[in-house]
């Protein structure tokens, strides 16, 4: 983020373009407009005013009762502020209006007994700064009724772009200004601060103090010391630009710091010389050390850590803050200002470590251009003698800015098959030395040597970029890819297919699609097998959802909760998503669950649903085997579901003995419980990816169709079997005792109780035969229906019922 | 003789239309037609007369059976009838009863918008690649030329999980881009691949929530360039949001994964709180996207003298918010029946580019 107003630009840019030219052309170049805010429009309504009276308020110690002259009228306001006092000028903003800093609509009042007509604001209150001590103090000579905007310097349009991380030049107005030259909005001014010679030697010496590998920590120190300053108030021009960007002035000393780092995107660092003991020295830190820093907060500094000491200890973080005991104040009159350059990763880890914001580490872990520190040491030295008076020494270098020189090459055609345009050879050059590049012309193409304040190009692709984004990204005609082939091929496998077949055809079962989070909390994943240490989260945004789900079943039946707990008691979910086994991929796998809760459908005039039961849930699980393409009749159903289902009332569905596809039943009561859900509720959950895929059959071709020309037959049985005999096996004794002739096994009653005997149920199975060959006679279909009584009671010791 | 046959012919059929019922008609029918019947004994008669006797009173009393006969047929027919409609208005229903309920399901919107991607993509030549959510620091950063104190590094907000035996901590993907790496390292090009699928980022408000799906686009070949770039998006754009014309703006950005590095806004316009994707002053952000760096080629073993192309990347829940307009991103997640009945799809609604996208 950085932010400038529109005649701080035009120090550095010779331009007739307008606001709306501006502000366009920033946003195609890639410094995209945030917002530009008109403050003398903004603050029109804020006035100066001349407090004719301030007296103790009646009721309140901390409030005086002012009288206040705003040009117009005098009207009666209560203030807060400790500095509100007879004579003062302030800023007025009278009943009628909002407060920008804090929204606040003014309407008159009574405050403890006394009237209160409008307001004497603070600068945060006007959205100028975060000072909020006190109201703002205008000079005496402020004309009563005055706009305040105005008096301030305010009126100056403020421009905000957002800079990308890899523009380190666009942190500073200079740099913005370079790249509006360069893309044709005026000239960029030329900037060679003269040399200021100095006087006398720096009684202050400096050291970088490091071992060999990390020497780039700090690689170049410049420092300079100034006797016989003067540290008052600085200029209005200067006091009105920082305040424009939100900076409050404090000193000349530290606005000059602070307007440079915006200026050219060089942060400076002054002390106050005389609270130096001894040299400066830039080093690593030490164990144990610590920083008062110039926001009032106290760091522990770490040995990754440069620190900027003198004798007696740390006296700033390089590259981040400077420490509150040498920090310059009014009463200074001697300094030492340091013009340095940091290592951008350490400087970012340092601020990380301490959470430490500020306008330096933005800039330095950025990439300072190493390019303007000796410029930026005599640019600062003019503006600190012009405001400060005093005598500057000779600069004191340790280290060396000098960075090898980079150069790039730029192929001819490379812009055009690249970025996709076509910009002629000059013009590729021109923008480039708008740039700051120095280009020349080889056989290879253009050489360009990279500007210090661009260390971020290193390759060919940037010099495109560069080129590209002067001549416009939106000038880069449109292409369409060419078609691979003339008819689509299909975007998704096999596999991929089942996710999107498994969603529909839940959904036309009359089942809700949910998206839930892939964390959950531990409580719950615990109840579900999860909650392993490698799946809970270091960093997790809430208590709520800090570990991995091992299952999507506690978010469904979390969802059914706050679904009844609106009032929509029969609820019926789904999700096809992932679950987490382990950290590893192969521990990710895809899964279509479910749950159904409450009944099947809702009361109505012709009676109703029924309650829910596992048998939907197995419905469920099945349809969807079915929908991937799962050989449904030849699957296994177990009694073998794991600890979240109810014991009795649940089932794995597989392939083979080992392969699970699907498991469903009634949750475990116990887990409803625990997750404060009322059930009955049950839940499927199919492994999506466990099916394996068909082998491949070389054709689309459906086996001939082939029915039988002689009449089906259905014969009915009703055995009785002990009652842990598994209906499954009955059906599959039925099925082979006559694999010829029995096409379909259907139970259609289970009966238990009175006239079948203790521990006995009786099963009844309706048996269809279908015969191939001729038209079956009742002796054959009585041979048949023997065969199958044989089996099933060979089978399960069933015996007909009687 | 034919005196009689009129009168009896009247007496019936007075009595056939006067029958009120099925059981008098019958009655009715006995008497005139049956075995003693009045008209059967007369037939009876015609074996006592002379033969010119017969032939006149034969045909007049089998005429008259005939007609007798024919009138009880209508008769029992409109009694029929009669009876139906008695029937029937007896069974009268109320119509205007609620039909027995049915449980209708929903296809949640993100699944659509996937859905309805997969369409244009596929045609454009396009297939899905997928990865997994947990990735380590490799594939999710370091390939894609994020090193380790690389400031965009910490716009990412990364989820981390704890650190193994060597130090080492996974992370949960901050973006789709590592599938890009996988597809990359075991795929020749060319490839043409777009990857949804969920990501995460330690953020939480109404624009931001800790998990979110995005949908990564990659083409990697010897000639694609930034004006194929913006064909594919342009292209897309105009299929997906189903209008004719899309103002777009291409502005250059930064990603380290590309280079030139661009961000897409779309031209917009709001009208009584609904948004109008295509026309209008203002401008939406909806991607991120570049020409692929050639520093991530050279980590995924793809030689960038010889191959080139593009990635972008764009949040799946974010253009159905912009297609189809729920305003809060974090009801997506949210599970309410109310708004997944009120936002979702019918799941017989499969979006087809023959037969569009959204009906």
């Amino acid at each position: 983020m950085m932010k400038f107003t529109l005649a701080w630009l035009k120090e550095h840019l010779e331009t007739d373009a307008s606001l709306r030219e501006i502000t366009d052309k920033l946003t195609a170049i890639g410094l995209e407009l945030e917002g530009v805010h008109d403050r003398a429009a903004e603050l029109a309504p804020f006035t100066v005013a001349h407090v004719i009276e301030a007296r103790q308020h009646p009721n309140a110690d901390r409030l005086r009762v002012c009288i206040v002259d705003t040009g117009q009228e005098q009207v009666q306001v209560v203030c807060g502020a400790p500095n509100a006092r007879t004579g003062m000028k302030g800023v007025f903003a009278p009943s009628g209006t909002t407060i920008p800093g804090t929204g606040l609509h003014l309407k008159p009042s009574k405050i403890r007994g006394e009237e209160s007509n409008g307001m004497l604001c603070s600068e945060r209150e006007m959205g100028i700064s975060d000072e909020h001590d006190g109201i703002i103090e205008l000079p005496e000579d402020a004309p009563v009724g005055a706009a305040f905007a105005e008096i301030m310097g305010l009126g100056d349009q403020v421009i905000e772009v957002a800079v990308t991380p890899n523009r380190q030049d666009c942190l500073g107005v200079r740099g913005i200004a370079r790249d509006l030259a360069a893309a044709g909005l005026g000239t960029l001014k030329p900037f060679a601060p003269p040399a200021v010679p100095g006087g006398f030697d720096s009684p202050i010496d400096v050291t970088l103090d490091f071992p060999d590998e990390t020497a780039n920590a700090c690689p170049c120190f410049v420092g300079r010391y100034f006797r016989g300053l003067t540290n008052g108030p600085s200029p209005d021009w200067m006091q009105r630009r920082l305040l424009a960007i939100g900076l409050r002035p404090i000193s000349a000393l530290v606005d000059i710091t602070n307007y440079v780092t915006f200026d050219l995107g060089r942060p400076l660092h002054v002390f106050d010389a005389d609270k130096v003991n001894g040299g400066i020295r830039a080093r690593l830190g030490r164990p144990g050390e610590s920083l008062d820093a110039l926001n009032g907060k106290t760091y522990a500094i770490d040995p990754e850590m440069t620190v900027i000491a003198d004798d007696a200890g740390p006296e700033g973080l390089g590259g981040v803050m400077g420490g509150a005991h040498s920090g310059c104040t009014e009463t200074t009159t001697n300094m030492f200002l340091e013009v340095a350059l940091f290592d951008p990763k350490r400087t970012a880890a340092t601020g990380r470590k301490l959470n430490l914001e500020s306008d330096a580490r933005y800039r330095f872990e950025r990439g300072v251009d190493p390019g303007m520190v000796l410029p930026g040491v005599e640019y600062a030295t003019r503006l600190i003698l012009d405001l400060c008076g005093g005598e500057a020494s000779k600069p004191v270098i340790a280290g060396s800015p000098d960075v090898p020189p980079k150069t790039v090459t730029l192929r001819r055609d490379r812009v055009r098959n690249l970025g996709g345009i076509d910009v002629p050879a000059g013009e590729q050059s021109r923008i480039l030395s708008a740039l700051g590049f120095e280009v020349a012309e080889t056989d290879a193409g253009i050489t360009a040597t990279v500007p210090t304040w661009r260390s971020d190009i290193d390759g060919e692709a940037d010099l495109v970029e560069e080129v590209t984004r002067i001549a416009g990204f939106d000038n880069i005609p449109f292409v369409s890819l060419p078609r691979m082939s003339v008819v689509a091929e299909p975007s998704l496998s096999p596999m991929q297919r089942r996710v999107p077949a498994a969603k529909r055809l839940l959904a036309t079962r009359g089942l809700v699609e949910c998206m839930t989070w892939s964390f959950m909390r531990r409580r719950h994943a615990e109840l579900f097998g999860g909650g392993r240490p490698e799946l809970a989260l270091e960093n997790p945004i809430s208590s709520e959802l800090d570990v991995m789900r091992p299952s999507i079943l506690p978010n469904l039946i979390e969802a059914a909760g706050r679904n009844v707990d609106r009032g929509f008691d029969d609820v019926g979910l789904f999700e096809v998503g992932p679950q987490y086994a382990d950290d590893t991929a192969d521990g990710q796998s895809t899964m279509a669950t479910g749950i159904r809760r409450g009944r099947t459908v809702g009361r109505h005039w012709d009676g109703g649903g029924r309650p829910v039961d596992a048998f939907d849930a197995k419905a469920d699980a099945v349809a969807v085997l079915a929908a991937l393409g799962a050989p449904v009749a030849n699957l296994q159903v177990m009694a073998d579901a794991p600890g979240w289902y109810h014991p009795g009332r649940s089932g794995a569905i597989q392939l083979g003995p080992k392969n699970v596809l699907a498991r469903f039943g009634e949750i475990h009561p116990r887990v409803l419980d625990a997750m404060e859900v009322a059930g009955p509720l049950v839940a499927f959950e199919v492994f999506v990816t466990n099916l394996p895929l068909p082998k491949g059959k070389g054709t689309r071709t459906r086996p001939k169709f082939d029915p039988s020309n002689f009449p089906a037959v259905d014969r009915d049985f009703a055995f009785v079997v002990d009652d842990d005999v598994s209906a499954d096996k009955i059906i599959r004794a039925a099925r082979g005792a006559e694999k010829a002739l029995v096409t379909e096994v259907g139970v259609f009653d289970v009966y238990s109780g009175a006239g079948i005997g203790d521990g006995k149920k009786s099963v009844a199975i309706a048996v269809r035969l279908e015969p191939r060959e001729r038209t079956l006679t009742d002796p054959e279909i009585d041979a048949v229906a023997e065969k199958i009584v044989a089996a099933v009671a060979k089978a399960t010791g069933a015996t007909l019922r009687g | 003789m034919l005196a009689e046959i009129d009168a009896l012919e009247r007496e019936f059929v007075t009595a056939i239309d006067g029958s009120a019922d099925m059981a008098a008609l019958e009655e009715v029918r006995i008497s005139a037609l049956g075995r003693k019947g009045r008209i059967t004994e007369l037939l009876k008669s015609l074996g006592g007369m002379s033969p010119d006797e017969r032939q006149n009173a034969g045909a007049a009393i089998n005429g008259l059976k005939q007609r007798v006969g024919d009138a009880v047929a209508a008769r029992r027919e409109a009694l029929k009838s009669a009876e139906l409609d008695a029937r029937l208005a007896s069974e009268r229903v109320d119509v205007t009863l609620p039909v027995r309920p049915e449980t209708e399901g929903r296809i949640h919107p993100v699944s659509q918008v996937l859905d309805e991607l997969t369409q244009i993509f596929a045609d454009m030549g396009f297939t899905i690649a997928e990865g997994p959510d947990i990735e380590d620091d490799f594939h999710n950063f370091t390939a894609l030329n994020i090193p380790p104190e690389h400031p965009a590094r910490q716009m990412h907000d990364t989820f981390y999980l704890p650190p193994d035996a060597e130090g080492n901590r996974k992370v949960l993907r901050t973006h789709t881009s590592p599938v890009q790496v996988r597809t990359m390292r075991t795929t020749e090009p060319p490839i043409r691949i777009i990857v949804p699928g969920r990501t995460y980022r330690s953020d939480s408000d109404m624009t931001h929530t800790p998990m979110f799906h995005q949908v990564e686009g990659l083409v990697i070949d010897r000639e694609s360039h930034m004006g194929h770039l913006k064909g594919v998006l342009y292209d897309f754009c105009k299929a997906f949001f189903e209008v004719e014309h899309v103002k777009f703006r291409f502005r250059p950005s930064y990603f380290p994964f590309t280079e030139p590095s661009a961000e897409v806004d779309i031209g917009c316009s709001y009208e009584g709180g609904q948004i109008r994707i295509g026309e209008g002053d203002d401008w939406l952000e909806i991607l991120g996207c570049g020409m692929v760096n050639p520093r991530v080629l050279e980590m995924c073993d793809v030689d960038p003298s010889e191959y080139q192309g593009f990635a972008w990347g764009m949040g799946l829940d974010r253009i159905a918010m912009l297609k189809y307009g729920p305003p809060d991103l974090r009801a997506f997640f949210e599970s309410d029946l109310r708004w997944l009945k009120h936002y979702g799809f019918v799941p017989m609604a499969v979006p087809t580019l023959a037969g569009g996208l959204s009906r």
